[in-house]
């Protein structure tokens, strides 16, 4: 009798067990099929526009044809800009709040990262707009995008940096200070080079999401699809090209799936080198931790 | 997730002129906030004293006619947030449950490696796919195919890496020796899950929302591409709605006087939003701590 009930309560469990594994898998499944979907179609499409003719000749008639060589070209500077800035600020910003900052100033300064970190990207194009492009009169230009990218971007690098240098044992900081080291000698000889995958990553990861905005450049370095002869140029990158295709221009959806195309496997190649530097930085320090 | 470190920087004799030219930089970092708020606000305030400001918690928009009604893209803007989350979120944790638990080894990698890239998916990407591929599908059901629930689900397909990357973060810190005990009672793998599991993670999974929250509402390309952009009230899912981000990015182009600067409050509410979500989020991580020690 009772161990009727039991194997009754048992074979319950079981058929509950059963159930929730069913309900996990087919979620998971699902979403890898939508998942699929989009990179199918993606793939599809854009083969059929993608050539190498496509990437080294200059959009024509509003981008219904010819290539995208001068948004290629305005993307990396826009890029460059965004990454000079955001290096050095970033760097020296995460360094203080890690090494030098006092308790108080610290969750201050922390709060507004985080605050910063969530301000949509299209509030930073307002932003962008009117004090890049308006007050200090670059108009739409490159620079003026790519500073507002910057920052977009700065926050999020801090963030991080951050991770990467609390990863580093304070072992290490009681040790340099035994032996009597400067602060500047521990970061500079103990600090950056533990920490440099990470910040590797962190920069990755940053310019990977500078390069799939869209709405914080619409209003900064603005629509022109020539290729740039100097910072002050307006010019578009790989999203807003795609944007502009998709919804202002008929028939202009083949070119917006080819240069999807481009920018994906752009994204692609930027966010798996981050992964790589990120997933053997944690490994490694597993692996210290066991030996 | 910042202050997991001992801070234990003021033991050392600091380097007053390394540490003020760092402390210097990371003023102006700060300044940076002040700025974005103090310009947008400078840029509202012709709205502030303009005799349609009362118009603000009205429902309509012509701002040609002087309507200024945010209040219809405010619903907009947290309807498609929720509808993102409510698909997001158990998604999410239900594919960062199968990676964590349910699969080993390589597979479970890959999957992770899958979503890792994912989270830098660009939205006008996946926007262009909901506009050409996911809005004849959903124009079966009604005729435009450009609406709330629409919106919704791209999303939601743009958040969901977010909450998956976060939620395995926070099921890897649920101790083992749980498990092992869980084992000990030969609890199945379904009550272990959903009984010791999900509450020890719980405010890792909550925040992992939060921040997807905070994405998706501050989402404007994939959501301007598939929403239909009405600015009026949506009467259900299945209606065209605008948000407040879409709303700045479609009328910035040709916007003069006060119509630009009610363009400013959309942004100035938008940063307002945002704030209390990261608020909601820290407090959620200092309870966090608070269990943890």
């Amino acid at each position: 009798m009772v161990s009727n009930q039991k194997r009754a309560v048992s074979r319950q469990q079981d058929f509950k067990n059963k159930v929730f594994t069913a309900l996990i898998f087919s979620l998971t499944g699902l979403l890898l099929l939508v998942i699929l979907w989009i990179f199918g179609q993606i793939l599809i499409r854009g083969l059929g526009t993608i050539s190498w003719e496509f990437l080294i000749s200059n959009p024509l008639n509003s981008g219904r044809a010819g290539g995208i060589a001068s948004i290629l070209q305005t993307t990396a500077w826009v890029l460059l800009i965004a990454v000079t800035v955001t290096v050095p600020l970033g760097l020296a910003t995460s360094l203080w709040l890690s090494e030098f900052k006092s308790v108080r100033l610290g969750a201050w300064v922390s709060k507004a990262i985080y605050i910063l970190a969530g301000v949509p990207s299209i509030v930073y194009g307002l932003f962008g707009n009117t004090f890049f492009c308006l007050y200090l009169q670059l108009g739409y230009s490159i620079l003026a995008g790519g500073l507002t990218l910057a920052a977009m971007i700065l926050p999020y690098f801090i963030h991080t940096c951050l991770l990467g240098f609390n990863l580093v044992d304070n072992q290490w900081r009681l040790g340099a200070q035994a032996l009597g080291l400067s602060k500047i000698t521990f970061i500079v000889q103990i600090l950056l080079p533990q920490a440099a995958p990470a910040v590797a990553a962190g920069l990755i990861l940053s310019i990977g999401r500078a390069t799939a905005e869209t709405a914080a450049l619409l209003f900064t370095s603005g629509f022109v699809d020539k290729t740039p002869e100097s910072w002050l140029d307006s010019g578009r990158t790989l999203s807003v090209h795609i944007y502009d295709l998709a919804l202002n221009i008929t028939g202009g959806e083949s070119g917006a799936y080819g240069t999807a195309l481009v920018l994906i496997v752009l994204l692609f190649m930027i966010n798996s080198l981050a992964h790589q530097l990120v997933v053997s930085k944690r490994n490694n320090r597993m692996d210290g931790m066991n030996g | 997730m910042i202050l997991l470190r001992l801070n234990i920087s003021w033991l050392w004799k600091n380097n007053r002129i390394f540490g003020s030219l760092l402390f210097g930089v990371t003023a102006w970092v700060c300044c940076l906030l002040i700025f974005i708020v103090g310009f947008v606000v400078q840029e509202a305030f012709p709205f502030f004293f303009s005799d349609r400001a009362w118009t603000f918690i009205s429902t309509d928009w012509y701002p040609t006619d002087g309507w200024f009604g945010h209040v219809s893209m405010l619903v907009g803007s947290l309807l498609v947030t929720g509808i993102a989350l409510i698909i997001a979120g158990p998604f999410g944790i239900a594919v960062a449950i199968c990676i964590h638990f349910y699969l080993r080894g390589r597979l479970a990698n890959i999957l992770e490696f899958i979503f890792d890239i994912l989270t830098g998916m660009p939205s006008v990407v996946l926007g262009l796919w909901g506009l050409t591929a996911l809005v004849p599908v959903m124009s079966r059901w009604s005729p435009s195919g450009t609406h709330v629930l629409t919106a919704g689900i791209v999303l939601a397909l743009m958040v969901v890496p977010t909450v998956i990357m976060t939620s395995l973060a926070s099921f890897r810190l649920v101790p083992t020796n749980l498990r092992q005990a869980a084992q000990a009672l030969q609890l199945s793998q379904a009550t272990f899950i959903i009984r010791i599991a999900i509450p020890a993670a719980k405010s890792g999974l909550y925040s992992g929302i939060v921040l997807a929250c905070v994405r998706a509402f501050g989402e404007t390309m994939a959501v301007l591409m598939v929403a239909g952009n009405i600015a009026k009230m949506p009467k259900s899912i299945m209606d065209p709605v605008r948000t407040l981000t879409s709303n700045i990015a479609l009328e910035m182009a040709y916007a003069l006087d006060t119509h630009r600067a009610s363009l400013y409050m959309s942004g100035l509410l938008l940063i307002a939003c945002v704030t209390v979500l990261v608020f909601i989020q820290a407090s959620i991580r200092t309870k966090d701590v608070a269990i943890g020690q």
